[in-house]
């Protein structure tokens, strides 16, 4: 199993029955594939669609998030951008799942600009981390070997201290009032590989074999 | 009834150095014909205001990669290149605004607001030079309103009268900009005889010209 698939078949199991769950562009898109059938998950995306289908490539006027064609489901419904992030902004989302290039032991989060090498823009992100109930970054535990779970975010925030749960393919961290606290680990990698390829302290209480990866 | 316009009489209302918001998101629900008739004119130095940069041969990004954007106001502009390299030559100025504070900028105009007040941003770059507001103990950051010349209108059903629904996820910016802009002009798929009141999401007297459908 590649790190993408154990990152996202591990966030599967955080969507719960009844939740509007926003997912990001990369990984994030990819955990609506490992949801436990039977589970009734609404998915919502920023252009302005609750309850977006599986991918098409015969429809013009319906694209996702990504601009790539999809489908509406029955009881799903369009609106326009400022009722999105009303949505969004307002509270009503109950996750959403988004990449990073950093987090901190704050849950502080930096994904969209590398000034002057890459500067894609923040499109919802800022207003998604800020309004979703819960954030879940998805994201692979370092950088080629260099962290990115680190003390304090080096680039420019996306926002502060708004993260809630990180999902690597080496661990499930927690963040807390305390600082970051680990609670899963890929049976793969031990603990102390964790704690070394990760440049913030974790709490390391009780950990558990990763969930929903065998 | 509105005034149902061809491609020439809409050039007409172009200048040099206008501001310009563009419907569509990431060019779904952009005004792709209209957009070319600018491209068919010499127009230049314009300030667009639209969700994202588009891509290279979609939507407003076929306007910056002919060079005749000075200005980008966006939430996005990953998939134009183009404009990224633009930008980093100093030959485009972009201003990145989160966008559901862009849209928010946008509807404040519209509605006749002062602006907005959100908690998107704060203690990141986008606070910088901006105004910190205290409301029942929480802060909020002023996004100021944002307005332009022309509103360029997609993805819209039209009726005869100028009332205005849209397709699918094309609706986006749309409707808000219709509110945003001193003259907005439609470039609906299909014109009907009526719409039904029910459904219409932009009424007529915002609209002030329709693109008529192409001859084919």
């Amino acid at each position: 199993m590649d790190e993408k698939t154990i990152i996202a078949k591990r966030i599967a199991l955080e969507l719960h029955d009844g939740d509007l769950v926003n997912l990001g562009i990369g990984i994030p898109t990819m955990v609506a594939d490992y949801l436990e059938p039977g589970k009734n998950v609404v998915l919502q995306c920023e252009n302005g669609i609750i309850g977006i289908g599986p991918l098409s490539d015969t429809s013009t006027e319906l694209v996702n998030a990504g601009g790539i064609c999809a489908t509406i489901l029955p009881g799903g419904c369009f609106f326009d951008s400022a009722m999105s992030f009303s949505i969004i902004r307002g509270g009503h989302v109950d996750l959403t799942v988004l990449g990073a290039l950093e987090v901190d032991q704050e849950g502080s989060l930096a994904s969209w600009i590398i000034p002057g090498k890459k500067v894609p823009g923040m499109g919802g992100a800022m207003d998604l981390v800020v309004g979703a109930k819960k954030v879940i970054i998805a994201m692979t535990h370092t950088n080629k070997g260099i962290p990115k779970i680190l003390k304090k975010c080096t680039l420019p925030l996306t926002a502060y201290k708004e993260a809630n749960l990180i999902v690597t393919e080496m661990a499930v961290m927690a963040v807390q009032n305390d600082g970051l606290h680990l609670l899963e680990v890929n049976p793969q990698y031990t603990v102390d590989q964790v704690i070394q390829a990760t440049e913030a302290p974790l709490r390391v209480d009780h950990v558990i074999p990763m969930k929903g990866i065998e | 009834m509105k005034s149902f316009i061809d491609e020439k009489t809409f050039q007409s209302l172009l200048h040099d150095g206008m501001t310009l918001m563009v419907g569509g998101f990431l060019s779904n629900g952009s005004p792709e014909r209209l957009i070319g008739a600018i491209l068919d004119t010499s127009i230049t130095d314009l300030t667009i205001i639209c969700n994202d940069g588009g891509f290279e041969d979609r939507g407003v990004g076929r306007l910056i990669v002919a060079g005749r954007v000075k200005k980008l106001i966006a939430s996005h502009i990953g998939t134009n290149p183009t404009a990224g390299r633009l930008m980093q030559e100093g030959k485009l100025i972009v201003t990145l605004i989160p966008q559901g504070s862009l849209i928010e900028k946008i509807r404040a105009h519209g509605a006749g607001l002062g602006g907005i007040l959100t908690p998107t941003g704060l203690n990141t770059i986008v606070a910088e030079g901006k105004r910190v507001i205290q409301v029942q103990g929480r802060d909020y950051l002023l996004e100021e309103p944002l307005r332009a010349d022309l509103a360029l209108i997609g993805g819209a059903i039209a009726d005869r009268y100028g009332n205005l629904r849209y397709r699918g996820t094309m609706r986006n910016f749309n409707p808000i900009i219709a509110m945003a802009a001193d003259t907005v002009v439609a470039e609906p798929s299909t014109i009907v005889e009526m719409l039904d009141p029910e459904i219409i999401i932009t009424p007529y007297p915002l609209v002030d010209y329709i693109l008529k459908e192409e001859f084919r």
